[in-house]
Order: structure tokens, then C-alpha cells, then sequence
């Protein structure tokens, strides 16, 4: 009998959408199930198979998961944006980033500017006033000043799955 | 056929056509480029995907995957997915900040508008 490699008994989506023999030593298989074809066809389309798995093979084991999860956000969004990519999503977060900056800054100077413009903030940390005034106010109602909910802007960006 | 062959036909050792599709992007004096693409996507997908795109975005769409090919060699298990995440992490504790100050901010005035009424009083 010709030997040849044992045929596992389901194949994961890789070998699937490859049509080839899945093996018990399939670098994919425990990271591409056969029930997500969608995860595997969009990493493929971006990076290629061969190229994924190149990747994985450079990667120490433990950290496998992690490198396909972030392979696949990063596919989903170039297909979303196929000019702009993941440089899109990071260009937008920096925007926000500096925006919340400076009215931060405002926000201090303004702070500041109560205290009766002395440099020493008075430590509010633990005031009574401010735990009352944070009650009141659930943190999903605190709006970035535009008028923006943070969550929404997140959702809206796709969070990664593993943060 | 170009007298001078683009970055992406020198290292795939082919004859480089008028017409193809790589040589606007990839001057054969930066071979380092193509490389590093071609190494995470490999240069018959970054061909599809520039084909797929109108040719007025396609420089940026090869800046782009350069700047992620680039990200990903130099973080194999994060690639610029590691850069989002920082970001949005920053983002969330300065808004964590904001939203302090500016409350510390509205207890001042409320302390100021009480100290201004029993002035009056």
C-alpha cells in the first residue's frame, strides 16, 4: 500500500477552501475551524495562503492566535477599505487623539483658570462634590466635546477582538 | 517594453512590459520596497488588489500596504493592528481624563456660584 499521510477527519477551512487534504500537522487547522470559511477566505484573499502560513510558521506557538486574529482584522478592514486599510483606521485615531488633546488642555486651563489661576490643582480626587457630581453622570453619557459618544466612535472603527 | 526595469520585475527576475502595473510604484532605486510587500503579500495579490482599485488611488493604496507589510515585519504577531490598539487605549484613558477634569471643572463653578450668592445674602 503506498503510504500517504492520514486524512483527518474534518477538514478546516483552510483545506477547504484550498480543496486539499487536511493533516494532523496542518499548520491552519487549529486556528481556521471549518465552520468560520469567511475568516480563512479573507485572510487568504489579502495575504495568501502560502504567505499565512509562512507567518505562523515564524511565530512561536503561543502566539499563533493572536497573530491570526490580528491577520484577520487587518483583512476585514482592507477589504473594507481597499486603498486606505488598517492606515485609514489609525490616521481617524490619531485625529481624535490630538482633538482630545487639546481639549484637555482647555479643559485644565479652564480648571485653572477657577482654582484663581494658581499652578497647584486642588486634589479633587477624593472630594465629596466630585464623587457626587461622577454619580449623577454615568460614564456612558460623558460625550467627547463634539457631541460624539467614545463608544460608538470604537464600535463604528471596529474594535480589534483581542484588546 | 521599459528600458529600466521597476523595482517589482527586477527582484521577480521578469521582463518588466510598458503597461505594468507595478513600475509607477515601485522606481528601481528602492528595492527594498517591493521586497518587503511582496514578502507579506506576495506580488500576485498586491497586483489584484491595485488592479481592482481606479488608477488615481493606487499610489496610496501601495503606501498604505507598504506602511502594514512594513508594521507586520517588524511585529509578526501584531503587525499596525498593535498601533489601533494602542491608540484606542490612549484614547480611552485621556477621555477618562477629560471627562475628570471637566467634572472638577463643574464642581469649581458650582463652589463659585454658591460663594457669589452668600455674598449677596
Amino acid at each position: 500500500m503506498r503510504g500517504h499521510e492520514p486524512r483527518s477527519s474534518s477538514s478546516c477551512a483552510a483545506c477547504k477552501l484550498l480543496k486539499r487534504r487536511c493533516t494532523p500537522t496542518c499548520i491552519f487547522a487549529p486556528y481556521f475551524r471549518s465552520s468560520d470559511l469567511i475568516t480563512f477566505a479573507k485572510v487568504h484573499k489579502v495575504f495568501g495562503a502560502s504567505n499565512v502560513s509562512k507567518l505562523l510558521g515564524e511565530v512561536p506557538e503561543e502566539q499563533r492566535q493572536e497573530t491570526v486574529n490580528s491577520l484577520a482584522y487587518e483583512a476585514e478592514v482592507r477589504l473594507k477599505d481597499p486603498v486606505y486599510g488598517c492606515i485609514g483606521a489609525i490616521a481617524s485615531l490619531q485625529k481624535k487623539m490630538l482633538e482630545l488633546q487639546h481639549d484637555l488642555a482647555v479643559a485644565r486651563t479652564r480648571l485653572l483658570a477657577h482654582s484663581g489661576g494658581n499652578n497647584h490643582v486642588s486634589p479633587l480626587d477624593n472630594s465629596p462634590e466630585l464623587a457626587a457630581f461622577l454619580d449623577l453622570v454615568p460614564y456612558s453619557d460623558l460625550m467627547l466635546l463634539d457631541g460624539s459618544s467614545l463608544d460608538a466612535y470604537l464600535y463604528d472603527l471596529g474594535q480589534p477582538p483581542f484588546v | 517594453m521599459n528600458p529600466k526595469r521597476c523595482a517589482a520585475c527586477k527582484y521577480l527576475r521578469r521582463r518588466c512590459p510598458k503597461d505594468c502595473i507595478f513600475s509607477p510604484y515601485f522606481p528601481p532605486n528602492d528595492p527594498a520596497k517591493f521586497a518587503c510587500i511582496h514578502r507579506i503579500y506576495g506580488a500576485g495579490n498586491v497586483s489584484k488588489m491595485l488592479q481592482q482599485l481606479p488608477e488615481q488611488t493606487r499610489a496610496e493604496a501601495v503606501e498604505s500596504l507598504c506602511f502594514e507589510a512594513k508594521c507586520r515585519v517588524d511585529d509578526p504577531v501584531y503587525g499596525c493592528v498593535g498601533i489601533i490598539s494602542l491608540l484606542q487605549t490612549q484614547i480611552q484613558n485621556t477621555q477618562n481624563e477629560l471627562a475628570k477634569v471637566q467634572a472638577e471643572v463643574a464642581v469649581a463653578q458650582t463652589k463659585l456660584s454658591q460663594n457669589q450668592n452668600s455674598d449677596f445674602m
